[in-house]
């Protein structure tokens, strides 16, 4: 198990409100490896960037990590302190927002921000650092490395900034990346150009990645495994694969038939009927049962959850116990 | 022409340039030009009544512009628009359910008001009836009209809107992302209602959208733009069978598809080109891998000869008989 670079184990974050605990994410477990890219889907507050967020240590109080455990390749994260946390941050965790522009400082020149990057994680002087931010920007693909380190971030498209921060979180050669809808705000040309980079990289540095994206066909083409969160809960984990052709959760098998195809016409999509709960009105048992077709007395009363150590898996009674979900059901 | 005879928008033509320069005094002190951004540069299409006509492509190609121009939220600095429908029963969703709706409002009230401009005379106890029957068709209760918008999901606040656009009984509507800022299952909410609300009313839509899947889905016809311009137009099957322009190919090979995923598909190199400065001749030229000589002092244009089929491209001219 020495090639498992993050662990999260039983993962709990709670926001104490006037109005009492709110809990945005549940109980949540998974793995990443070495080399791996595990994509996280879900709805709009469905916990997805309060589970990376936690990871990054950079949940804003009051919201806290309640329950649960973290660990990079071994070493426990999860109760460090300020200082311990900005250690690992950066050095051995990389960060990509959805904005660039929250990663990189508007008033100083590119090279620059990553010049200082470089030299608080490695023992590079100034020339050597300015030499390593040039190779770093070659790698990610900006042209013309020589004329552009001196530019500033606003003179850089939003394609060529989103690669100025990956550069930035590769600088100190991170085990885990953590990249939070790295490609939703750019165009579908430039989000391939995106993706197909941190595939790359991902590959030649055998770096952990933990995608969040709404975007099933990204992740489709992207990760290697997917978690399909609900209403701050895992509703199912397993490979890309099982989970766009074989989906056993009835909530994902709904997701992938409300998507519009490509490739064929349909008069109608799937729609699954209602919204996400609010997290002050998550119901008992299980929290999609009032929105499933296949809810039963045991759905309304206990909460299902995917098996301890299990990376393929659904918290669903109905598959639980033995039937599948197929595609071309209704859910 | 039996396809103009049902038409009810035609488009001509149209521009709409921007003044994008710096202010005088910078220009006068740094001797900069006056710079003028073309955001719609010669855009020609029609749209049949009961039908959707889609305008698809990367950001900043000039959709929303175009669906300024059409709804009068934006003069044309060039080329004509001839609307042959009822101007006031034009209407417009929004993006962003919730900045276009007044938070201060009650629900009913907000979708209340086209309804009142267009029939002011109308009794309070009518004005609520057509409210709560508008409320249902769009899958919500009466009851829902006593609440305030930041009490709904965005799922729910594009149904509201839609609710408000139907009440003022359009019959052109003009959709700008409306399901761009929602999730996938209540985009497919959203979607169905918009489907099924066009065949009841026979509603025409204009309908804008940089998601090639949901196009698919929605349009009867699409045109794909590159840099302010058409650079194809065709009907929908045709276009995703039979794609003629290299950045049409390049688009459909670029999205990643969930159906047949592709994990080292190459992605189309470059970038869109400022709009200030388009590349000369084929605005698309410094992308295309099948771009010649021509292509870098031509502009090529689309021929006129057949509606809504049409492309914008000397290779695709050359290259094929099937372009009619
Ligand atoms: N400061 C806070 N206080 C209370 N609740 C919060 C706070 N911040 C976030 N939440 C809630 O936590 C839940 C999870 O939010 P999160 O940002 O993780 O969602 P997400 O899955 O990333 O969604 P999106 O796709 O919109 O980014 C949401 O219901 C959100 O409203
Ligand atoms: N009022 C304005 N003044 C100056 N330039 C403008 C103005 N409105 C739009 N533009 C420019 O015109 C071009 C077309 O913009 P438009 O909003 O129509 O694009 P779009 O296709 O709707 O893009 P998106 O997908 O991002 O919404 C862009 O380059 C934009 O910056
Ligand atoms: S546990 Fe029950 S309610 Fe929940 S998804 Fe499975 S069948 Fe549906
Ligand atoms: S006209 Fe030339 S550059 Fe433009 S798309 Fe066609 S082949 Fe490519
Ligand atoms: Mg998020
Ligand atoms: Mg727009």
């Amino acid at each position: 198990m020495s090639d498992v670079v993050l662990d999260v184990q039983n993962l709990r974050v709670e926001f104490p409100t006037r109005k009492g605990v709110l809990t945005a994410v549940d109980d949540i477990s998974l793995q990443i490896r070495r080399g791996e890219i595990l994509g996280m889907v879900g709805e709009s507050g469905a916990g997805k960037s309060m589970t990376g967020m936690s990871i990054l240590g950079l949940l804003e109080p009051p919201g806290r990590i309640a329950v649960g455990t973290i660990h990079l390749s071994g070493d426990r994260i999860d109760n460090l302190d300020d200082r311990g946390m900005q250690a690992v941050r950066g050095r051995r965790i990389g960060a990509i927002f959805q904005d660039p522009l929250t990663s990189l400082n508007p008033l100083f020149r590119v090279g620059d921000q990553l010049v200082e990057t470089i030299r608080l994680h490695t023992d590079l002087d100034r020339t050597g650092a300015r030499e390593r931010a040039k190779d770093l920007m070659r790698e990610v693909g900006i042209p013309a490395v020589e004329e552009r380190i001196d530019s500033y971030p606003h003179q850089f498209s939003g394609g060529m900034r989103q690669r100025i921060v990956i550069a930035l979180a590769l600088c100190a050669e991170p085990e885990l990346i953590v990249a939070d809808e790295p490609t939703t705000a750019l165009d579908v040309s430039i989000q391939a150009q995106i993706t197909a980079l941190l595939k790359r990289l991902c590959r030649e540095r055998g770096t952990a990645v933990m995608l969040v994206t709404h975007d099933m066909g990204v992740i489709a083409e992207t990760a290697d495994r997917v978690a399909v969160m609900y209403a701050g809960r895992l509703a199912e984990i397993g490979s890309v694969d099982d989970l766009v052709r074989r989906p056993r959760h009835p909530y994902t098998t709904g997701l992938m038939g409300s998507i519009p195809s490509l490739r064929r016409e349909v008069e109608e999509l799937q729609m699954i009927p209602g919204s996400m709960p609010r997290l002050n009105a998550i119901p008992k048992g299980c929290a999609f049962n009032p929105r499933c077709s296949h809810a039963g007395a045991r759905c309304r009363q206990e909460v299902p959850r995917i098996p301890d150590t299990a990376t393929t898996g659904a918290a669903c009674w109905l598959a639980q116990t033995g039937t599948t979900v197929t595609q071309g059901e209704p859910a | 022409m039996t396809l103009r005879q049902n038409a009810i928008l035609e488009v001509d033509a149209l521009e709409r340039r921007f003044d994008v320069s710096a202010p005088w005094l910078n220009r006068l002190i740094e001797r900069k030009p006056r710079r003028t951004l073309r955001a719609v540069d010669g855009v020609d299409f029609v749209i049949k009544r009961g039908q959707t006509l889609a305008l698809v492509g990367e950001s900043g190609c000039g959709k929303s512009t175009i669906a300024k121009l059409v709804t009068g939220l934006h003069a044309p600095s060039g080329g004509k628009i001839s609307f042959y429908g009822d101007r006031d029963r034009l209407q417009m969703i929004f993006q962003d359910p919730f900045a276009s709706l007044n938070p201060r409002w009650r629900v009913a009230r907000i979708i209340a008001e086209p309804l009142r401009t267009l029939r002011p005379e109308t009794p309070a106890a009518e004005v609520s009836a057509r409210v709560d029957e508008l409320l249902r068709t769009v899958g919500l209760a009466p009851a829902d009209g006593l609440k305030f918008p930041h009490e709904f999901s965005g799922g729910q606040r594009q149904r509201i809107s839609i609710a408000r656009a139907l009440a003022g009984e359009p019959e052109f509507l003009v959709c700008d992302e409306p399901t761009s800022a929602l999730d996938v299952s209540v985009q497919a909410q959203v979607l169905n209602l918009m489907k099924r609300l066009q065949k009841e009313m026979d509603l025409t839509y204009l309908f804008i959208s940089h998601d090639l899947s949901v196009v698919r889905h929605m349009a009867d016809v699409i045109a794909v733009m590159y840099l302010g311009r058409i650079v194809e137009i065709q009907p929908t099957a045709d276009l995703f069978d039979n794609p003629l322009h290299p950045y049409t190919r390049l688009l459909l090979d670029t999205i990643p598809d969930l159906e047949a995923p592709c994990r080292d598909r190459s992605p189309m190199v470059g970038e869109v080109p400022s709009p200030v400065s388009p590349p000369p001749g084929c605005s698309f030229h410094p992308r295309c891998p099948l771009a010649f000589d021509r292509c870098r002092s031509e502009r090529p244009q689309r021929r006129a000869s057949v509606h809504n089929r049409r492309v914008a491209c000397f290779a695709a001219e050359e290259g094929s008989s099937d372009v009619q």
